[in-house]
């Protein structure tokens, strides 16, 4: 607003009139599409569980409460996920074996909509055809491409990102994801088959309403939404800071191997 | 048309910085007349019409966005016999790159152990066929010898007491070969170099070219400018706002950048490096600080500057530049660790080797 008074006031000033009606476009251009730029973070349980769950003991019994796992009330629109029988035998074959088969340990990339709910923050950062979501956990990124870019090569971790406006809402077509990474700490699962589709719109300045919806034709019966607010975080010296895993994964994923 | 553009960015410019109004007004008047009569300045409409055609964010800084590469055979150190020739003719240029080319292209097996390490040509190399287009003979700048400059001698005794124990440890089972063709201990990942573990290839502080995936994408809003670095998938993000370092005991692998605007050039501190590096930066250890200056010189270069200073490893500091290019094509996500099959491989023939060689 600042700006546009002056600018104002130097347009007339030096007569450059046939200036104002651009800036004033501009302006109103930039007003259309919302402002997703800064850093978020989900504050809920889903990465724990989508579904509703009650708190529970962790995995390490010496460490007592810490670590323990909280209850949530659930994330998925539809209550529970509509597994195909024989997924549904999986997603329990995986949770009991959660303590050691979650990606999350080795410090992989967690694929989408996964990333958006993990225990750490993101940065959005909204470029003029291009928008970055750069994560804390593992330096994961995605780069949504606002113009089409063409089939995906190869499948990758976090996907094929192809975005677009609908309203206030930011619409993300995820496709081309690996079958390597899990929904949760819990094994909830999915094949290279899915397709996500992800909606942001923010509702006020500081929070956004984040939905995923999620179809799966080798995994689950019918498309589930998950839905959750995302939150801006607020402090004044908010920025993500390296969680560079590697290293403290290293033990996990290699103590075995040649002993 | 100039004059319109050149008003629009006085005013965008000026309206960030209300305090300064009266100056700016002042050079803006000036400006006037001088845009009138463009034919009559011709060093003016070049400058004018260069700043003018780059592309802008609204709040009126550069707008960096786009994929850019930093790979040319442009070495980074100047060959020794080049002495203080700082540029190339293009007759010389293309010597050079004709015999890079065909250096890097050669038949360089020995049949032995090495092949593994050397079993690359260009079908693999992606490190760019082209002289940069400044001509210089290095990146480097300063020194005037394009090369980087002694090492103290303390780093220097520490560097050797380094290798003597590597050596000394390398007479016994667990070493392999590493990346920089020499015994090294690779029992166990911690003591492996970077970019085995995935963690670092050396392309990210300052950015420099490698083997291959030399691709950057800036992605830049008020604020703020993201560098996602194809090579292991690093995303620099870093603050326009001048804002503060973080504590000196929060250290990251990739240091803690921090920027601000000098007119059209983003000037970047990157501080708080955890002080272990692969590559070129080897060398440097936690004191390392990195300027770097980033100018759009037209709308298809974004000249890239660097200073290196770090007291406790080099006598002085060091300078080097890189005009990047633009690139077509997109980025591809490069998953290194969670395909790292080949630690596992060196891992499981060292550990084998120690476990036959204990008595």
């Amino acid at each position: 607003m600042q700006r546009s008074v002056l600018c104002s006031v130097f347009g007339s000033a030096f007569g450059s009139l046939l200036l104002l009606p651009a800036l004033v476009q501009a302006q109103s251009a930039a007003a259309s599409t919302p402002d997703l730029n800064g850093i978020w973070q989900a504050m809920n349980t889903a990465n724990w569980e989508l579904e509703a769950h009650a708190a529970e003991a962790g995995p390490i019994a010496s460490l007592g409460a810490l670590l323990a796992v909280p209850a949530g009330v659930g994330y998925v629109v539809e209550g529970n996920i509509p597994y195909l029988p024989a997924a549904l035998e999986k997603r329990q074959a995986n949770r009991l074996q959660r303590w050691t088969a979650d990606p999350e340990i080795k410090c992989y990339m967690p694929g989408v909509p996964r990333a958006n709910y993990l225990p750490y923050p993101f940065q959005i950062v909204q470029g003029s055809d291009t928008i970055l979501m750069s994560y804390e956990f593992a330096d994961a990124v995605r780069t949504v491409h606002m113009q089409d870019p063409g089939p995906a090569p190869a499948n990758s971790w976090m996907g094929w990102n192809v975005g677009h406006w609908e309203g206030n809402s930011l619409v993300v077509e995820i496709t081309d994801q690996n079958n390597q990474t899990w929904l949760d700490r819990s094994g909830n699962f999915h094949s290279d088959k899915l397709h996500v589709t992800e909606r942001y719109t923010p509702m006020g300045s500081d929070m956004l309403l984040y939905e995923a919806t999620l179809t799966d034709p080798e995994v689950f019966a019918a498309a589930w939404t998950i839905r959750m607010p995302l939150y801006r975080r607020k402090e004044a010296n908010a920025q993500l800071i390296e969680f560079k895993c590697i290293p403290f994964a290293e033990s996990v994923l290699y103590d075995a191997i040649g002993r | 048309m100039n004059l319109l553009i050149i008003q629009h960015r006085r005013c965008t410019t000026s309206a960030r910085y209300p305090a300064r109004l009266f100056a700016l007004l002042s050079q803006f008047l000036w400006i006037l007349p001088g845009t009138v009569s463009l034919a009559a300045t011709p060093d003016t409409m070049t400058v004018a019409a260069a700043s003018a055609a780059i592309p802008r964010l609204a709040d009126g800084h550069p707008d960096f966005a786009g994929i850019w590469t930093n790979k040319s055979v442009t070495p980074l150190q100047r060959p020794a016999e080049l002495g203080e020739k700082a540029f190339f003719t293009a007759e010389d240029a293309e010597a050079f790159r004709q015999a890079s080319l065909a250096r890097r292209d050669r038949d360089n097996r020995t049949n032995d152990v090495n092949d593994v390490l050397n079993a690359y040509n260009d079908f693999w190399w992606d490190s760019g066929t082209e002289i940069l287009p400044n001509m210089r003979t290095s990146i480097i700048v300063d020194p005037v010898n394009g090369r980087m400059p002694a090492l103290t001698k303390t780093r220097e005794a520490e560097l050797a007491a380094a290798q003597a124990a590597t050596a000394e440890r390398c007479r016994q089972s667990g070493c392999a070969i590493n990346n920089g063709g020499v015994m090294a201990p690779a029992y166990a990942p911690e003591v492996l170099d970077l970019m085995t573990r995935c963690i670092s290839f050396g392309t990210t502080v300052p950015m420099l070219a490698t083997a291959y995936n030399n691709n950057y994408q800036f992605v830049q809003s008020a604020g703020t400018l993201a560098i996602n670095t194809e090579m292991v998938h690093q995303v620099r993000r870093i603050p326009t706002d001048n804002s503060a370092h973080l504590p000196s005991q929060i250290r990251q692998w990739y240091g803690d950048p921090r920027g601000h605007w000098e007119g059209d050039t983003l000037v970047v501190e990157s501080t708080n490096f955890i002080g272990r590096f692969y590559g070129n930066m080897q060398a440097a250890d936690e004191n390392l600080r990195v300027i770097e200056r980033f100018t759009l010189s037209s709308p298809d270069i974004l000249l890239y500057q660097f200073t290196v200073e770090d007291p406790t490893v080099w006598q002085q500091p060091w300078s080097g530049e890189i005009p990047l290019t633009r690139t077509d094509g997109l980025l591809y996500e490069y998953a290194c660790h969670e395909g790292n099959r080949g630690i596992q491989n060196i891992l499981r023939a060292a550990r084998q080797e120690m476990k036959a060689a204990a008595p």
